[in-house]
């Protein structure tokens, strides 16, 4: 019993450590998608947030201006994406590839300075100060960002909901003749939705940089960002539903180091899949064959 | 429907007016100017960004060349980098014709080259030409297991064909790296974990005269007849429409789901061919060396091609030149080796861009009756 | 091939010029060194990036103070895979910039690429850091070196046993192989030379370079209580950061890491490479032969203990002393009779020692009583 509360404990603590990242990407590919546009460059919009945001807080001594700092980049980036996909014949697929790649390669080009310094990192917020045991209060030492990404995916939901802004972005999203009958500016709707989108992406990859595992290198995003636009089909477009796909995405991803502390050192690679494997179980158990998925916005090129 | 995704490869719907016998010279003649014109742009931009460095693009230029294609070793060099990605490259462009963006090429190379390894071990003692063509079928097999897997998901039960091949391409990777360093493991592969070999005997040899990598000639007659298959037959032209439009190849009666399952199980068999030629011409057996990333760059050279087979031969030479120059700069200009990834993404960006160049100038079009 | 000699760089270019026999080794036979005066090419190839805080930079580092010997020039690539374009890496620095002596540093370049690269360049010089080279199997202008760090890590291990209130440590591992399970058990033995009741938690990342994991790894061993931690990963700058940051101790690994860790860093076990490189390069310069195979340990200065941090007792610190001063006197043995691995076998009966140069080490296959965890 104690190891499983062991292997728990852990799971609990690290969906809230590495869900954060995932979070931020989905939301942000959220709103993209939403609009009827796909950006798979927020992988590179990660890295290159969390090689801005470290920069930015080593220079400045601000980790808090390096969160900005990151969100300026994404926005920055996502906005040239936005800006081309929005010319004709331009495919977006394709293109966010492209971006990936640009991303990446300007993260690490500008980034070996800072791959040696040590810049100041977010502080978290200790919610466990209530406890005695030093893991749990560790587990709910919680980052400023995760926070502020669920306040950012009630938020979005709602707009989604309940505002003209939110409206006229699925409109442009599901059906493009209705948006033009409304006379709604279909291009600059997804201009804006894939820039905002990719702000939000950079903040999660901030996250990486400045909080955990809290330093900048090469290695820092391995594949969080794309994993992410996975999970924007998983939580069905819906970003309050992002919010529990990252977290059980995390919490599946401390399964394998976790199982190895009590001892279960038995095809750790296998362990270490996990969240792959969840993450195609949903898929699978939510497919509806033949038909469209409900939520996804209807100009989505991947939908077809 | 988006009319960007079916840009690169809707049929040409429009024939050529029989007035206008010109028009198909200057339709090519637009297919090439369109990059050409891009990958110009491209280098004035990289100028741009190593001036605000302070290195002189002229420096960059020369080691370009001298790096990539000045000599008959730098174009070994680019060739030999070329060849594998050939076929990882056609792993995305055959579902591409279907409208199908498949991502997980990856793990069709990794697992592709160790049912390849796993088919050569009880036939070592065979000979070459015993132990080769298993190698081959298994390799091919295994791939298009892997990749009909995410064109299963996506015909049967509608489960996005992008994310279940990226997802299976992380469990593949898992998969392969458990196999490797467990039950198939040569327990004398001390530290660098490894299958047994395939024998020093049954291996391929590079291609003579040239001593190249023998994935080349493979790679060029794979791109060859895939651009057969889909300009040339009916299964080709009953993709392109699916491509086009699902939903009027479903009314015109077209088999869409036997469609996907034959582009993704031939194009994963080509990944899985790629990581059987590897294994047999580098390794000889199956390591952590499969997993060297042909399969993703694999992605990138199918868009550049958009997913035209024939288009994948240059644009898997200008990949392969420029990796094969990368360590020329880091060693002469003292530049990182992100240098690289800073020029492709402006490359690629810029290529991409100019789809939108297509169809803007009247001179390409088609002339005659107005 | 006309048009390669033209082509390729001066080197090249001064051959042709030299006469018909120089002009013959451009064509990818290039000579011995035929003048003096020009200078001597080295090229370094790295599997990471030269700043790593680990492997890859302690290597760098000795580049780097070569950088300023008279008659040497060094040439270098970063972030090489270990696939053919290693080979590819090698040919170009032989036959574009005229490279005579070359280091690929990465253990999986050995083989096939580099002993292919040298068959076909039988007058270049290939030395490789791993330790795989055998007089008779591979060619003579092949080699290679490698340091004992085994016993830096055992010191590690004294270090951590001095500084743990838990009795309980941690180790962040690539994978389980020989090299790794070598350090993993010098670790605990060290630590269970002071205080047989402590013990260590193993966790395999299953990559050679993945933050994201090994700061996850990190973390649950942390969760679970251990208060010291040391690593073998290619890049330990997360694992050090993590420790410190969750206010336990660290032992560093590859290079020194202290600046990562200031309060937590007690020791750590450093490469020392550039005693190696200036010895092959002296000999080079000097017209010896480069020995083919080179190993050595503490007292030959291949390998070195960091700086001691402030986490570490005087008590700590005069152990470790004590024992590195035996171990400079060389034939120290850390794997001796009898010893058993955690499944309780005995795998070394009593009466028989392992000293760090023994054969036997190279293919350890266990982990000894006090380590957590199994190699599958």
């Amino acid at each position: 019993m104690e190891a499983l509360s062991t292997v728990l404990l852990a799971m609990l603590a690290g969906s809230l450590r590495v869900s954060t990242p995932f979070l931020f990407v989905s939301i942000g590919e959220c709103l993209t998608e939403k609009s009827g546009r796909i950006n798979l460059g927020n992988e590179g919009v990660l890295v290159l947030g969390a090689m801005v945001a470290y920069a930015t807080s080593y220079e400045t001594g601000s980790p808090w201006a390096g969160v900005a700092a990151a969100g300026l980049a994404g926005l920055l980036l996502g906005g040239l994406h936005g800006a081309v996909c929005s010319l004709a014949r331009v495919n977006d697929v394709a293109m966010g590839i492209a971006i990936m790649l640009a991303g990446t390669g300007l993260a690490f080009f500008f980034g070996k300075p800072y791959v040696q310094p040590t810049a100041p990192l977010l502080p978290g917020i200790p919610f466990g100060f209530w406890s005695s045991s030093a893991q749990v209060r560790n587990a709910l030492l919680v980052c400023p960002l995760f926070l502020l990404g669920i306040a950012a995916a009630v938020a979005m939901e709602w707009c989604f909901r309940a505002t003209r802004v939110g409206l006229r972005i699925r409109i442009v999203g599901d059906s493009q003749d209705a948006a033009l009958a409304m006379g709604l500016p279909i291009a600059r709707t997804r201009f804006l939705a894939t820039a905002c989108g990719s702000a939000l992406a950079g903040v999660g990859g901030a996250f990486l940089s400045l909080y955990y595992p809290g330093s900048w290198n090469e290695g820092l995003s391995s594949g969080q960002g794309l994993m992410a636009v996975a999970l924007v089909v998983f939580a069905r477009w819906n970003p309050i539903n992002c919010i529990y796909a990252s977290l059980l995405f995390g919490a599946a991803g401390a399964l394998g180091p976790s199982l190895q502390t009590i001892g279960i050192t038995w095809g750790y690679y296998l362990f270490y899949a996990a969240p792959y494997v969840v993450t195609l179980i949903v898929l699978i158990i939510t497919a509806r064959g033949g038909r469209s998925l409900r939520g996804m916005p209807g100009q989505l090129s991947i939908g077809r | 429907m988006s009319s960007a995704t079916t840009a690169a490869v809707l049929p040409d719907a429009v024939p050529a007016r029989a007035a206008d016998s010109w028009y198909p010279l200057r339709r090519a003649l637009e297919a090439v100017l369109a990059p050409l014109v891009a990958l110009g742009v491209a280098g004035v931009l990289f100028s741009v960004f190593l001036l605000c460095l302070g290195q002189s693009p002229l420096d960059f230029l020369d080691l370009v060349w001298r790096g990539a294609f000045g000599s008959w070793f730098s174009i070994q060099n680019t060739v030999q980098r070329a060849a594998p990605l050939l076929l990882t490259a056609l792993c995305v462009a055959l579902p591409g014709q279907l409208g199908l963006v498949i991502i997980g090429g990856e793990a069709a190379v990794v697992l592709g080259g160790l049912a390849a390894t796993v088919a050569a071990l009880p036939l070592v003692h065979g000979g070459p030409f015993l132990v080769l063509p298993a190698m081959a079928i298994a390799g091919i097999a295994m791939g298009a297991f892997w990749i009909g897997i995410s064109g299963w998901l996506k015909a049967r039960l509608n489960v996005n064909e992008t994310i279940a091949s990226l997802v299976l391409a992380y469990i593949g990777l898992a998969l392969f790296n458990h196999l490797v360093e467990g039950v198939l493991r040569d327990p004398s592969s001390l530290n660098k974990p490894s299958t047994y070999g395939i024998g020093d005997g049954n291996m391929l040899d590079t291609v003579p005269w040239l001593d190249v990598h023998p994935g080349l000639p493979v790679g060029i007659l794979a791109c060859v007849l895939s651009w057969v298959l889909i300009y040339r037959t009916s299964f080709g032209f009953a993709s392109r429409v699916t491509g086009g439009n699902v939903r009027a190849a479903q009314l015109q009666g077209l088999p869409v789901t036997r469609l996907i399952l034959v582009a993704c199980a031939i194009g994963g068999g080509c990944a899985g061919l790629a990581g059987a030629i590897e294994v047999a011409a580098e390794y000889g057996r199956a390591n952590a060396s499969l997993n060297a990333g042909y399969g993703y760059t694999g992605i990138l050279i199918a868009f550049l091609a958009r997913f035209n087979p024939l288009a994948i031969m240059p644009m898997a030479l200008l990949l392969g030149g420029l990796t094969a120059a990368g360590g020329l700069l880091q060693r002469h200009m003292g530049l990182p080796d992100a240098t690289i990834l800073v020029l492709q993404g402006l490359i690629f960006v810029s290529i991409l861009t100019s789809d939108t160049l297509y169809g803007r100038f009247r001179w390409f079009q088609p002339r005659g009756t107005a | 091939m006309p048009a390669d000699t033209l082509l390729a760089t001066d080197v090249s270019r001064r051959r042709l010029l030299a006469g018909g026999a120089a002009g013959l080794a451009a064509l990818g036979l290039p000579g011995r060194r035929a003048s003096a005066a020009r200078p001597l090419i080295v090229g370094f190839i790295y599997v990471g990036p030269k700043d790593d805080y680990g492997y890859n930079q302690a290597h760098a580092e000795a580049a780097a103070m070569l950088k300023k010997t008279p008659g040497v020039s060094i040439v270098e690539e970063e972030r090489v895979p270990e696939s053919d374009d290693v080979s590819r890496t090698m040919e170009s620095m032989i036959r574009l910039d005229g490279a005579t002596l070359l280091f690929p540093t990465s253990f999986g370049y050995f083989d096939p690429y580099m002993l292919r690269t040298a068959a076909k360049y039988p007058n270049i010089q290939f030395r490789h850091c791993g330790g795989l080279w055998q007089k008779d199997k591979h060619p003579m202008n092949t080699g290679s070196y490698f340091g004992y760090i085994g016993m830096c890590q055992y010191l590690n291990g004294i270090a951590a046993a001095h500084a743990t209130k838990s009795k309980k440590i941690g180790f962040v591992a690539a994978k389980p192989i020989p090299q790794v399970l070598v350090n993993i058990n010098s670790f605990t033995l060290g630590a269970r030379s002071v205080d047989p009741a402590i013990t260590t938690s193993v966790i395999f990342t299953g990559e050679w370079s993945m933050p994201v994991k090994e700061a996850e790894a990190s973390n649950s061993l942390i969760d679970q209580g251990i208060d010291v931690v040391t690593c073998h990963v290619d890049s330990p700058k997360v694992v050090m950061e993590t420790a410190e940051r969750r206010g336990i101790f660290a032992c560093g690994y590859h290079a020194n890491q202290s600046k990562l860790a200031p309060k937590g860093y007690l020791t750590g076990a450093e490469w020392n490479w550039i005693t190696v490189y200036r010895q092959f390069i002296d000999d080079a310069l000097n017209g010896k032969p480069i020995p083919n195979f080179t190993r050595g340990g503490l007292a030959e200065g291949f390998v070195k203990m960091s700086p001691y941090g402030p986490g570490l007792s005087d008590a700590g610190r005069k152990n470790v002393d004590s024992v590195k001063a035996e171990m400079m006197k060389g034939g120290y043995t850390v794997f001796k009779g009898p010893l058993k691995d955690n499944k309780g076998n005995t795998v070394i009966p009593a009466g028989t020692a392992y000293p760090e140069t023994a054969i036997q080490l190279e293919s350890l296959n266990y982990l000894v009583e006090g380590v957590n965890g199994a190699i599958a």
